[in-house]
């Protein structure tokens, strides 16, 4: 039995790598056979929101941070690499680094300015901040952002393993990968002793002062770290989607980030994770299989902002705790 | 009969528990004096009366249970609150904080200001460019403005000078002739001077209930429950 | 000359529009500290009602709907979602983003995604001579509109019991409640009149923009943070001050440098402000 609950999640993980090999559908869940390039683009995009609503719930459950700054450093993985590859003919395997450093360096920067504030002001900076990434993104900043088009990826610059359709099987072990990184990195955070200061900043912030700890340098490194995790899945969000456009800077993604980790429960293992593939395929689904259901239902952002409302009032604790408090019950 | 009970009454504030168990009465008329070291939980205990924090246990005003009630429904049923460092509302006139504090047509401006004439001279300067002692005269001219049957005072005296301690304690004094009060107190002299009963909490917990007299003339138990002496 | 009177006439009517969003956000944080994401989405609805009641009463009529359509679902989005919440400060947040995200998904499903052409009369379309330059009525009227709406907050906060409720609970809302006081009324009261505010920021934005869509109100929002951050919560006249700073930038910079970085000016600013404020405001 503890066996099994120890090392479930590599036969999850390894389940979810063999899925490509699976000829097999499920009928009324997805429209082709598990392993046909539609089906697995939606489960890459599923996996990818998985790890930036895990890589979020950072600083929203863990640390106690309510940022609504985080597409911003999306959109500068994004953009920052299809900017590196497109317009600078670097290839990938630089243009991903250089994009997530920068991600980072900006993060560690707009995290020194906002963090001075804190509650309800940092949120109204951070997304203050996040608003200049989406500006420059609509406009065409210095000719390299495309403007409300967007960037369409150079794929010329890429290994051509990751390019056509036939080769989406590998796009989703990217976005597997992505993952499963963030969740052993969020988890090694979570369990050292800086995890259990960010823990305590969450419950009590006073208390953590008291000890003579500085709250405002681990809040800086929570904010950081997420900023350089959500920068890593703006690049593989550009290599599954070929392109980056205004959408992934816009508040909108923060929001729905948001939305995620409420939905999965903020501040637990693998509630966000739930919360992002949750998020994503019904927002993919109400999308494109909606059109016969009446009025406002046709709008998935109108289904699923209604469900997070509901949430707050009946079930804080999001799916993590519905399940727990379900297995309580059977017990 | 006491025209305040509390009963059994706990207190956790994030985490920490503040009060345990604690259980005193009230009297109906004169001084009744909350006393304890700093951080024995006497400003809790008043906050979780009015509901301002979140008390378990039993609260008895005037007959009625009231432990869990909104603040504002207690203080209109004439639970007057004078809080710990006054609480005035610095960018408000003098004038503006009485004026918010009304609740009739005849609220007892005369009373407040024979008691507090300065009140009335100051009453367009705005109360955050009050002295300390000025601000305490305003904190209880604003409770003073309306009927109550009991008044709760948390610490009136911190930080004054000694002669606007001893005109403070004159209102008091004064106050005290019409409406019940329970105080929180520091200033062992103004205690000796208004007290009737006193209450001793020690770790969230009452230590000792008697007479205020009593306790303050016999010095080594003044010293053991307070850690001063009597006569300091 | 009359180039820098026709920018500060238009960056005016600007700053118009983010003060009529800002006061209302200002008070209801200042007071409640509720974070309202719906904000922009009870603009909307002014403007959707001054553009459905404009062609039946007239546009007086249109603007007045507008203000009462927003005051109205203000007052009830407390009522129903915010008060249940109370003391939640986390949870309302959630909540207004949820509101914010549903509401303008409605309108895109009731009234079609696309921004319609709002039925303005022809002559706030018009120019007129001013200073020796030519400026558009139509943010001379934004101006006059957020003016008398500045006079009216003040007023009203100077001289009503209200107001005086409102000013004392924005720096201790628990010591008016120790005074004998429902201060949770007066929040249904702020959220009324921020949405009353919003509503004609929806109204005279219809004119100003010549169109209505379900995302107007969301990118209006984020500058009316700023602007709140900027004036510090609670304030009516850090709100005013704050929003003339801002739209006169946004729009100069706008003209003189390059399109959109007039917008980043703006958020410089906030970063300035923030740097430079020696105590930070702790919310």
């Amino acid at each position: 039995m503890t066996y099994l609950r120890r090392y479930w999640p590599f036969g999850a993980v390894a389940v979810l790598a063999l899925l490509p090999y699976a000829g097999v559908g499920i009928p009324g869940v997805f429209d082709g056979p598990l392993n046909s390039p539609g089906t697995l683009q939606l489960l890459a995009l599923c996996l990818l929101f998985g790890g930036l609503a895990t890589g979020y719930d950072l600083l929203f459950g863990r640390t106690g941070l309510l940022s609504f700054g985080q597409a911003l450093f999306v959109a500068l993985g994004a953009y920052g690499a299809d900017v590196l590859i497109t317009k600078a003919g670097l290839p990938l395997a630089l243009a991903a680094p250089a994009a997530i450093l920068l991600g980072t360096t900006v993060a560690a920067a707009i995290g020194a300015i906002a963090l001075r504030v804190t509650g309800i002001a940092f949120a109204m900076v951070t997304l203050a901040f996040a608003q200049v990434g989406a500006i420059l993104a609509a406009r065409d900043a210095w000719g390299l952002t495309g403007g409300d088009e967007g960037l369409a990826l150079d794929v010329s610059g890429l290994p051509s393993g990751l390019v056509g359709v036939v080769n989406t099987y590998k796009l989703y072990w990217v976005s597997l990968a992505y993952l499963v990184i963030v969740m052993i990195v969020v988890r090694r955070t979570v369990s050292s002793p800086t995890g259990r200061v960010l823990a305590g900043l969450r419950d009590d912030e006073r208390r953590v002062g008291v000890l003579g700890l500085n709250p405002y340098a681990f809040k800086l490194f929570a904010f950081v770290l997420a900023g350089a995790l959500a920068a890593a899945g703006g690049v593989v969000h550009l290599l599954l989607v070929q392109g980056a456009d205004p959408k992934i800077a816009g508040s909108e993604l923060t929001l729905s980030l948001l939305v995620m980790v409420v939905l999965g429960g903020p501040g637990t293992r693998y509630g966000p994770l739930l919360g992002g593939v949750l998020y994503t395929y019904l927002d993919y689904r109400l999308t494109h299989v909606a059109g016969g259901l009446p009025g406002p239902l046709k709008q998935p952002l109108f289904v699923l902002g209604v469900i997070f409302i509901l949430a707050v009032y009946f079930f804080p604790g999001g799916i993590a705790q519905l399940r727990l408090r379900a297995l309580r019950r059977t017990l | 009969m006491s025209i305040l009970q509390v009963r059994d009454l706990n207190v956790v504030l994030s985490g920490l528990s503040i009060l345990q168990g604690v259980s005193f009465d009230v009297a109906p008329t004169g001084v009744t004096v909350l006393l304890g070291r700093n951080g024995v939980g006497k400003t809790t205990t008043l906050r979780a009366i009015l509901g301002l924090a979140p008390g378990i246990g039993s609260v008895t005003f005037d007959g009625a249970d009231i432990l869990g009630r909104r603040t504002h429904e207690l203080v209109q049923k004439g639970l007057g609150y004078v809080p710990e460092d006054r609480c005035v509302f610095a960018g408000l006139t003098v004038a503006e904080n009485l004026r918010l504090a009304e609740r009739t047509k005849n609220s007892a401006y005369e009373l407040v200001f024979e008691l507090f004439p300065e009140l009335k001279k100051r009453a367009s300067q705005r109360a955050g460019s009050l002295s300390g002692g000025q601000q305490q005269m305003l904190a209880l001219g604003r409770v003073l403005l309306t009927e109550n049957r009991l008044l709760l005072v948390d610490e009136p005296t911190k930080g004054l000078a000694p002669k606007v301690v001893t005109e403070v304690a004159d209102a008091l004094a004064r106050v005290a002739v019409r409406v019940p009060i329970l105080l929180v107190e520091q200033n062992l002299a103004v205690v000796r001077r208004l007290a009737g009963d006193a209450v001793v909490l020690a770790a969230g917990q009452v230590a000792w209930t008697g007479g205020a007299s009593e306790l303050l003339s016999d010095h080594d138990l003044t010293k053991s429950l307070l850690g001063v002496g009597s006569h300091s | 000359m009359s180039t820098v009177v026709l920018l500060a006439v238009t960056g005016l009517g600007l700053s118009a529009l983010y003060f009529l969003i800002a006061s209302g956000l200002s008070l209801v944080f200042g007071l409640a500290d509720v974070l309202n994401f719906a904000h922009g989405w009870f603009l909307t609805v002014g403007a959707y009602a001054a553009y459905w009641a404009t062609p039946k009463v007239g546009f007086a009529g249109g603007v007045v709907a507008g203000v009462l359509a927003g005051a109205g679902v203000a007052a009830l989005v407390e009522l129903v979602m915010i008060r249940p919440l109370y003391k939640r400060t986390i949870a309302q947040v959630l909540v207004t983003v949820g509101l914010s995200l549903a509401g303008v998904a409605l309108f895109q499903a009731l009234f079609s995604p696309d921004a319609r052409i709002f039925p303005s009369p022809k002559w706030t379309q018009q120019v007129v001579g001013f200073l020796g330059a030519r400026v558009p009525v139509k943010s001379l009227l934004l101006i006059a509109g957020a003016v008398v709406v500045l006079a009216a907050l003040l007023a009203f906060l100077r001289w009503t019991r209200y107001g005086l409720i409102i000013r004392a609970g924005v720096e201790n809302r628990e010591m008016v409640t120790a005074l004998g006081i429902d201060v949770r009324k007066a929040f249904t009261l702020v959220f009324a009149i921020g949405g009353a505010a919003a509503g004609l920021a929806g109204a005279l934005g219809g004119v100003y923009f010549e169109s209505v869509s379900p995302t107007g109100g969301a990118s209006l929002l984020i500058f009316a943070f700023i602007v709140v951050v900027i004036g510090g919560m609670g304030s009516i006249t850090g709100s005013a001050v704050a929003a003339v700073a801002v739209g006169l930038l946004q729009q100069f910079v706008n003209y003189y440098g390059s399109a959109g970085a007039g917008d980043v000016c703006a958020v410089a600013l906030l970063a300035i402000v923030l740097l430079t404020r020696r105590q930070a405001r702790q919310a």
